[in-house]
């Protein structure tokens, strides 16, 4: 495989890690990692638990320190920042990196639209001016209120949530709440949006519609995907490009015919094929 | 008959003080699940400046009540908020992601400092001030029992309710409101959403010894006289109110400050004033035994 080009206007090189290494004491949760994600593609990565999958997600969005190595974003207009080096909240707020989590982390008591709204809160905050603006009402604050709730209103159209927009999340149900984190997490505008096991505890239909979305979110509006996943109707159908990780290695990597017939991976989710069974067969 | 009102509205007076300090406790609570122990000492601060600047200001001949009001409250307010972000940034951030108990005892010494702080610096006897609004209403007669209603008095609940309707109004439909509201339920999604989590912190803390100072000056105002040592009781007042209300509910807060301020006054009138501070700490027991939630708090649940 080709290097990625950040200058290639198909799909430019977004995030770049290089030699990333996490140690938590004796255990090396990754391994001298380094993977590449592209705009406009879905990257996925996958393997067995344990393998450093949200370890690695961990160390993009400021969550850990990595040991060693870097990550580095390659932002098409503030250029290159490197992520390991940046509070958590300038990972979203500046680099344009945003996660959604396993265990599902919306504001439970606040509404569907409520949750949307914290997501976009710093262009309102610019415009509130330390909420005074806010408290009064002003001209200025409104339309980026406005601007705002039109924005959680398209994604919640998208998501098919728009008649949920006013209830408790808290309330509803699992696949719905899903939805909700990825719909909060396209109100900050991401350039990266990472998944970690989105496909999680969907029935059939919600998977196709996830599927569905995902690459309608790196077709239709370039942006860069990077998912985990453990549900491989979901990884084969909409991966470019998967990375496969076992014990913090990358064992493989390729296309999605590439991964399927790779005997590393195999032997890592099948286990080694027994050598007495072999006799016996023969 | 008399007595019951003039008992009533002495409480709804003192309640409302308690309540104002109470809301920094809740707000607190809420967001980084402490008790900021030395926010009655903060509260005591705000008191004590207010002596200073009516002093300062009379020495400078404004005799104007209500400019002179205006002129304290909004100092007070802005160096109190000083004090509240200072205490947050050097005695409970260091330690946020220490041991729960760690930022406890920081606030315990915290307190400690600004009281000996206070008393080092502006001695130790009681500060006593000018009225500043003499008067009262007298509102009626029933067997030889005048209930009166000092302007002091209309003066706190008028501030106090308009100060609630602007913070209300603050915590509900700004973006800072959904912020701070966001950080109590998640702090660490709310930071990968881009917001500034630490800065939320701090804010809160400023509105909370914000609130303090406008029951400092209240306070200064009513009574006439203050101390190094007020903000003690005062304080373990203000968190039993907001224990009562239910710590983490803002109107809660607001309620539990209502109700001790009353039982107080009652209390006083009725059965003895030397143990008025018993009948709040016996409240507090009773609460914490029977309904630790508080009255309109959420039960904790357990996520499995």
């Amino acid at each position: 495989m080709s290097a990625l080009n950040p200058h290639d206007p198909a799909s430019p090189l977004l995030l770049e890690v290089e030699n990333l290494t996490m140690r938590f004491g004796g255990l090396t949760a990754l391994d001298n990692l380094s993977l590449q994600v592209p705009a406009g593609k879905v990257t996925s990565i996958i393997g067995p638990n344990g393998a450093g999958k949200t370890t690695f997600f961990n160390c993009l969005t400021g969550f850990y320190k990595p040991t060693e190595g870097s990550v580095r974003m390659h932002h098409p207009q503030r250029g290159p920042m490197l992520l390991n080096q940046m509070p958590s909240y300038h990972v979203a707020r500046k680099a344009g990196v945003v996660r959604t989590f396993q265990n599902i982390r919306l504001f439970p008591n606040m509404t569907v639209l409520e949750n949307l709204m914290v997501a976009q809160h710093n262009a309102l905050q610019h415009a509130s001016r330390f909420s005074l603006a806010g408290l009064l009402g002003l001209k200025d604050y409104r339309q980026a209120r406005e601007a705002a709730l039109e924005k959680a209103r398209t994604w919640l159209t998208r998501l098919n949530l728009l008649d949920r927009a006013d209830t408790v999340t808290g309330n509803l149900s699992y696949g719905t709440q899903r939805r909700i984190e990825i719909a909060r997490a396209l109100c900050v505008d991401p350039l990266l949006l990472c998944l970690d096991e989105p496909a999680a505890g969907l029935n059939p239909r919600e998977s196709a519609e996830l599927n569905e979305l995902l690459l309608y979110l790196s077709r239709e509006h370039g942006k860069g995907i990077l998912l985990i996943e453990h549900d491989m109707s979901v990884v084969m159908r909409v991966s470019d490009h998967i990375c496969v990780l076992n014990f913090g290695h990358k064992i493989a990597e390729g296309s999605p015919q590439h991964i399927q017939q790779d005997p590393h991976v195999i032997k890592a989710y099948l286990g080694e094929e027994d050598k007495d069974t072999e006799e016996a067969a023969a | 008959m008399g007595q019951f009102i003039q008992q009533l509205i002495n409480g709804l007076t003192l309640g409302a003080v308690y309540g104002l300090i109470a809301l920094g406790y809740t707000m607190v609570y809420g967001i980084i699940g402490m008790i900021n122990f030395a926010h009655g000492d903060v509260y005591m601060v705000s008191a004590i400046m207010a002596v200073t600047f009516i002093t300062l200001l009379s020495a400078l001949g404004i005799s104007s009540v209500p400019l002179m009001l205006v002129l304290v409250l909004v100092i007070v307010i802005a160096l109190t908020s000083v004090y509240g972000w200072t205490v947050e940034r050097t005695a409970y951030r260091p330690l946020r992601n220490s041991t729960r108990l760690a930022p406890l005892i920081s606030a315990i010494g915290m307190s400690i400092f600004l009281q000996n702080m206070v008393q080092i610096t502006q001695g130790a006897r009681v500060k006593p001030v000018p009225t500043l609004l003499p008067g009262s209403l007298e509102l009626f007669t029933a067997n030889g029992f005048t209930v009166h209603l000092a302007y002091t008095q209309i003066l706190i609940v008028l501030v106090t309710v308009a100060l609630l309707i602007g913070f209300t109004a603050l915590i509900t439909r700004t973006s800072f409101g959904r912020q701070q509201r966001a950080c109590e339920q998640d702090r660490t999604m709310t930071a990968l959403l881009g917001i500034n989590v630490d800065r939320t912190i701090s804010l809160t803390f400023m509105l909370g010894a914000a609130l303090a100072a406008v029951a400092g000056v209240m306070v200064t105002v009513y009574y006439g006289v203050v101390d190094f040592s007020i903000g003690f009781v005062a304080g373990i007042k203000a968190f039993t109110a907001a224990v009562l209300g239910g710590i983490g509910s803002l109107p809660g807060a607001m309620l539990g400050g209502l109700i001790i301020g009353m039982i107080e006054s009652f209390w006083s009138a009725y059965l003895s004033p030397e143990y008025k501070d018993v009948a709040t700490f016996v409240i507090l027991i009773l609460v914490l035994m029977f309904r630790p939630s508080g009255l309109l708090g959420r039960p904790e649940v357990e996520k499995v």
